[in-house]
C-alpha cells in the first residue's frame, strides 16, 4: 500500500505538470466573452497537447494514452479551476458510441471536432415516460423512401432532460422504431444535428432555480438513414454501450463537503456556542469524513486497479450514491443550523456564498441524474452481488400492449 | 500507485484462509462459546504460533517474522472472518504493540520472542468502569513498585501471562500472580474471554514515560488499524452469509434476494464494506509508514469498520429471518464479536469524537 508514481507514471506526471503550467496563465488570463468560449478554448488547447480524450487513439484526435495516464493528468488539472464540464456528457458517452457504431466517413467529420471542443453532444434518451426505464421511449422514427430510392427516417416526439441541448450541436438519439414487438427489441439509435428543421429545445426551469436541461421536441425531423447508429431495431445494444461509459463519466459532484462544514461549524452558533462544539454535530461531522475519506481511498483502489491494466466494473456505481446523499446531508444541516435564518439563501448573506443552500437544492438532481439511487443500487445487487434480476412483466409483450401510467 | 495488497500479501491472506478454514471452522468457535469454562481455543493457539503470525510484525532480532503490518493487517482480515476464537488481539495489536513502542531492550528481549513463540498471552487493561477511559477515570496506582487498583473489563485478563496496565503515571509490566485475581465476567461475547482484574500490591515494572493516557492512546490508534481489518473480515463474512441466504430461500414464488428490500440492503452492506475496505488500506498504510497521518487514518478506519460490521451483522441476521435468530445459525457469532470488536479499544461515539478533534487540530496548524 503506497502512493508512489511507477517510474514511467513519474514521468509522465511531472511533463502533464510542466504542460499545464506553461498553459494556465492564457487560460485563466485570456479575456474570452464568456464560461463557454474559455472552455472551448482550453479543450482546444489540450488536444493540440495530447491531453485531451488521453486514451483515445492519436488518429482520432485523442492523446494515444494509457487509463492510468488519463488519472493522472485529471488529477493535476483538478488543481486549476478549469471547467470542463460542457465536453463531459459528449466525450464520455456520445462519441464513443459514434467510434463504436457509425461508419469511417462519419467518424471522420465528428470525432476531431468533439476532441478540441469545437461541437457540443448531446444524450437524448429520457423521456417523460421512459427514464429509469429506458426502454420505454415512445419517440417514433418511421421510414420514408427519397425520389432516388435511399431511406430517411421521419422522427416525432418528446425527450427531456436532456442536459446542454441549447447549447450543443448534435445529438444521439434512441428512437422507437417498431412498436409491434417487446420494448426493448423495437429501438434504433441515430446521431442527429441538433439544429435541423423541426427540433425545437425548450429550456426545463429545474427546481435549483437554473436551466441546464431541457425539453426538446421532434416534429416531421427528417435525417438520412446513413444516420443510424446500429442496426434498425438494434439500438437496445447501442444504448446499452453508451450507459456503460455513463457510470465512468459521472463521478463524484464537487459541491461542498465535509471540510467546508468544518469550517463553517467553527464559527457558526449553535445553543451552547460554537456548532463545532455540538456533540450530536461532531459525530455526524465525523460520519460524513469517513464517507468522503472512504471514497477518495476507493478511487485509490481503482486508479490501482486501472494501473494494473484492470478495468473498474460496476463497484463505481457507489461513489454517486454516497457522494450525492451526503452533498443533501451537508448542505441541509449548515441550512437547519440557521436556526430561522437558516431560510436565507441570499449568497452575501449567507456562509460561502451560498454554496450550502446550492447543495441542497442541486442534491435531488444528482440523486436522480445518471441512474437514481435506487437503480444504483439495483446494479450493486445484481451485478456486483449476483442476485436475481428484476420482475420484467413487460418481456413478451409487444410495445404497444403495454399498460401505461402518468 | 499500488493501493491494494502486493502479490506476496495476496499470498499470505489466501493460505491464512486456507488455514483457518480448515483449523478455525464455526465449530471451533461454537466450542469455545458453549463451555463457559473454555476462554480460548487452545489447539488453535498453539497452531497460529506455529505459522509464525504472532510475530509476523515482530523484528527478527526479537524473535519475529520481521514482515511488516501490512501482512499482519492481511492476516487480521482473516482472523476476523473466521471470529477466531483466540487471545490474537489482546496479544499482538495491543501488548506486542506497546512493548515495541515503549519498551527498554531488556523488556523486548524479555517478553517479544515468547509473545512471537505463543507461550505468552498477553491483556491491555485500561478501564475501570462505565465510559471513556481518562485521566479523571483512573484510579490504580502504584507506590514502592508495587501496583493496586481494579481494571474492569479486561479482554483476556484472565488467561493474560504478561498484562499491561494503565495507571495514573504510565504504562505497567505486570506479570500473573502474586497479588493478581481475576474474575471472568459474563459478556456479549462470550468467544472472546474478559474478566475484572484486581491488583493488591502487584509488583510491576515502568513501560514508557509517565504520560499513561497519551501512551494508551497511541497503542489504540496502531491498534484500531488492526482491528478495523478483523472488523472488515467478519463485516465481509457476513454479507456473504447474507447473499448465500438470499440465493437459497424462496419466498412467494421467488428467491428472496429478488426482492429490492432485500437486494438495497445488501447492496447497502457491500457500499459500506467498501468504504471501510478503502479506509482501512489507507490506515494500514498509515501504520506500516508510521506516518504522521496515522491518528486520523486510525479513526476513520476505525468508525468506518465498526459502522460496517455492526450494519452487516445485523442486517444478516434479518436478512437469515427466524433462523438467524436461533442460537444454531452462525449469524450471532459474527454479531457478537461484532460488539466485542467495536468496543474493545473505545466506543465508536470515543472514536468520532477524537477524529474531529484530530480535525479540529489539523486546521488550527
Ligand atoms: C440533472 C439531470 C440531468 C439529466 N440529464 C439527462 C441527459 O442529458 N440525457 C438524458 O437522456 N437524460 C437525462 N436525465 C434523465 C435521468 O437519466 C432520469 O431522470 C433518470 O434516469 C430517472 O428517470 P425518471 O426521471 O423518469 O424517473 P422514474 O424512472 O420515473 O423514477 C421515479 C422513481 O421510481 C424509482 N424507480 C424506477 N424504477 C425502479 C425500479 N426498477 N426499482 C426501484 N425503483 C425504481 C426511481 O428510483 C425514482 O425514485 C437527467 C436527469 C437529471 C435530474
Amino acid at each position: 500500500m503506497d502512493f508512489k508514481d511507477s517510474d514511467a507514471e513519474a514521468t509522465y506526471r511531472a511533463a502533464a505538470r510542466a504542460w499545464l503550467y506553461a498553459h494556465i496563465a492564457e487560460h485563466d488570463a485570456g479575456h474570452y466573452p464568456d464560461d463557454m468560449t474559455r472552455a472551448k478554448a482550453w479543450q482546444a488547447r489540450k488536444a493540440a497537447g495530447g491531453y485531451a480524450c488521453i486514451t483515445w487513439p492519436q488518429e482520432w484526435g485523442g492523446g494515444g494514452g494509457t487509463p492510468i495516464e488519463s488519472v493522472i493528468f485529471g488529477q493535476e488539472e483538478a488543481k486549476h479551476a478549469v471547467d470542463g464540464s460542457y465536453f463531459t456528457i459528449g466525450l464520455g458517452m456520445c462519441v464513443p458510441t459514434v467510434m463504436a457504431y457509425a461508419d469511417d466517413a462519419t467518424k471522420h467529420r465528428f470525432v476531431g471536432p468533439a476532441v478540441r471542443g469545437d461541437e457540443i453532444w448531446s444524450q437524448l434518451f429520457s423521456e417523460p415516460a421512459g427514464g429509469s426505464d429506458v426502454a420505454a421511449i415512445r419517440a417514433r422514427a418511421v421510414r420514408a423512401k427519397n425520389a432516388d430510392g435511399s431511406d430517411d427516417w421521419v422522427i416525432n416526439g418528446q425527450k427531456v432532460w436532456t442536459s446542454g441541448a441549447h447549447y450543443s450541436d448534435y445529438g444521439i438519439v434512441l428512437v422507437r422504431t417498431n412498436p409491434d414487438v417487446p420494448k426493448h427489441q423495437g429501438l434504433t439509435m441515430f446521431w442527429l444535428d441538433l439544429k435541423a428543421p423541426g427540433i425545437e429545445i425548450r429550456p426545463i426551469h429545474q427546481m435549483s432555480g437554473g436551466s441546464s436541461f431541457n425539453e426538446v421536441w421532434f416534429e416531421d425531423v427528417r435525417i438520412a438513414d446513413a444516420q443510424r447508429l446500429g442496426p434498425v431495431d438494434g439500438g437496445w445494444k447501442v444504448a446499452l454501450f453508451t450507459l456503460m461509459n455513463e457510470r465512468l463519466a459521472i463521478g463524484t459532484s464537487g459541491g461542498v463537503g465535509p471540510e467546508d462544514i468544518l469550517a463553517f461549524a467553527a464559527q457558526a452558533n449553535g445553543a451552547d456556542g460554537p456548532l463545532l462544539k455540538d456533540t450530536a454535530f461532531r459525530q455526524t461531522l465525523a460520519d460524513w469524513w469517513v464517507q468522503s475519506e472512504g471514497l477518495r481511498n476507493t478511487r485509490m483502489r481503482t486508479i490501482t486497479a486501472l494501473s494494473k491494466g484492470q478495468v473498474p466494473g460496476p463497484e463505481s456505481s457507489i461513489g454517486k450514491i454516497v457522494a450525492a446523499n451526503q452533498l443533501q446531508a451537508i448542505g441541509n444541516t449548515a441550512v437547519e443550523a440557521g436556526d430561522q435564518y437558516g431560510i436565507i439563501s441570499d449568497p452575501a448573506l449567507t456562509p460561502l456564498k451560498g454554496a450550502f443552500h446550492a447543495a441542497t437544492m442541486w442534491a435531488p438532481g444528482l440523486r436522480i441524474a445518471g441512474g437514481t439511487d435506487e437503480i444504483l443500487k439495483n446494479i450493486i445487487a445484481e451485478r456486483v452481488l449476483g442476485l436475481p434480476g428484476e420482475i420484467r412483466v413487460d418481456k413478451d409483450q409487444a410495445f404497444r400492449d403495454l399498460p401505461v401510467g402518468a | 500507485m499500488n493501493f491494494d495488497y502486493s502479490d506476496d500479501q495476496k499470498f499470505l491472506k489466501d493460505e491464512a484462509r486456507k488455514f483457518l478454514s480448515a483449523h478455525c471452522g464455526s465449530d471451533r468457535v461454537r466450542a469455545v462459546l458453549d463451555d463457559a469454562a473454555n476462554a480460548y481455543d487452545a489447539d488453535l493457539w498453539k497452531a497460529v504460533g506455529e505459522q509464525g503470525w504472532l510475530g509476523a510484525a515482530i523484528p527478527e532480532q526479537f524473535g519475529g517474522l520481521g514482515l511488516g503490518h501490512i501482512e499482519l493487517c492481511a492476516i487480521a482480515e482473516e482472523l476476523g472472518r473466521a471470529c477466531a476464537p483466540i487471545p490474537f488481539a489482546s496479544t499482538v495489536y495491543f501488548v506486542a504493540e506497546a512493548l515495541m513502542l515503549y519498551g527498554s531492550d531488556t523488556q523486548k528481549v524479555r517478553w517479544l520472542p515468547r509473545i512471537a513463540a505463543g507461550d505468552v498471552i498477553g491483556a491491555f487493561a485500561t478501564s475501570e468502569g462505565a465510559g471513556p477511559v481518562t485521566a479523571r477515570s483512573i484510579h490504580t496506582s502504584v507506590s514502592g513498585g508495587k501496583l493496586t487498583g481494579e481494571k474492569i473489563p479486561v479482554t483476556d485478563g484472565d488467561v493474560a501471562d504478561l498484562i499491561i496496565v494503565l495507571a495514573r503515571d504510565g504504562l505497567y509490566l505486570v506479570e500473573k500472580g502474586a497479588g493478581v485475581t481475576a474474575e471472568v465476567l459474563e459478556t456479549l461475547d462470550p468467544t472472546r474471554s474478559a474478566a475484572r482484574l484486581s491488583f493488591n500490591d502487584a509488583p510491576c515494572e515502568k513501560l514508557g514515560s509517565d504520560d499513561g493516557i497519551a501512551a494508551m492512546q497511541t497503542v489504540f490508534d496502531r491498534a484500531a488499524v488492526l482491528l478495523a481489518f478483523e472488523q472488515l473480515g467478519g463485516a465481509d463474512r457476513c454479507l456473504e452469509m447474507a447473499k448465500g441466504y438470499a440465493l437459497d430461500r424462496y419466498a412467494f414464488g421467488r428467491q428472496i434476494g429478488g426482492y429490492q428490500a432485500i437486494k438495497h440492503k445488501l447492496a447497502d452492506m457491500y457500499v459500506k464494506n467498501e468504504l471501510a475496505r478503502s479506509n482501512a488500506y489507507y490506515g494500514a498504510w498509515a501504520l506500516n509508514a508510521d506516518a504522521a497521518e496515522l491518528p486520523l487514518a486510525a479513526a476513520t478506519a476505525r468508525v468506518a469498520a465498526s459502522d460496517a460490521y455492526w450494519f452487516a451483522s445485523k442486517e444478516n441476521i434479518q436478512t437469515h429471518g427466524g433462523m438467524g435468530f436461533t442460537w444454531e445459525s452462525d449469524c450471532h457469532l459474527y454479531y457478537r464479536r461484532s460488539r466485542q470488536l467495536a468496543l474493545v479499544a473505545g466506543s465508536p461515539a470515543a472514536w468520532r469524537e477524537r477524529l474531529v478533534g484530530q480535525l479540529e487540530m489539523r486546521n488550527a496548524a
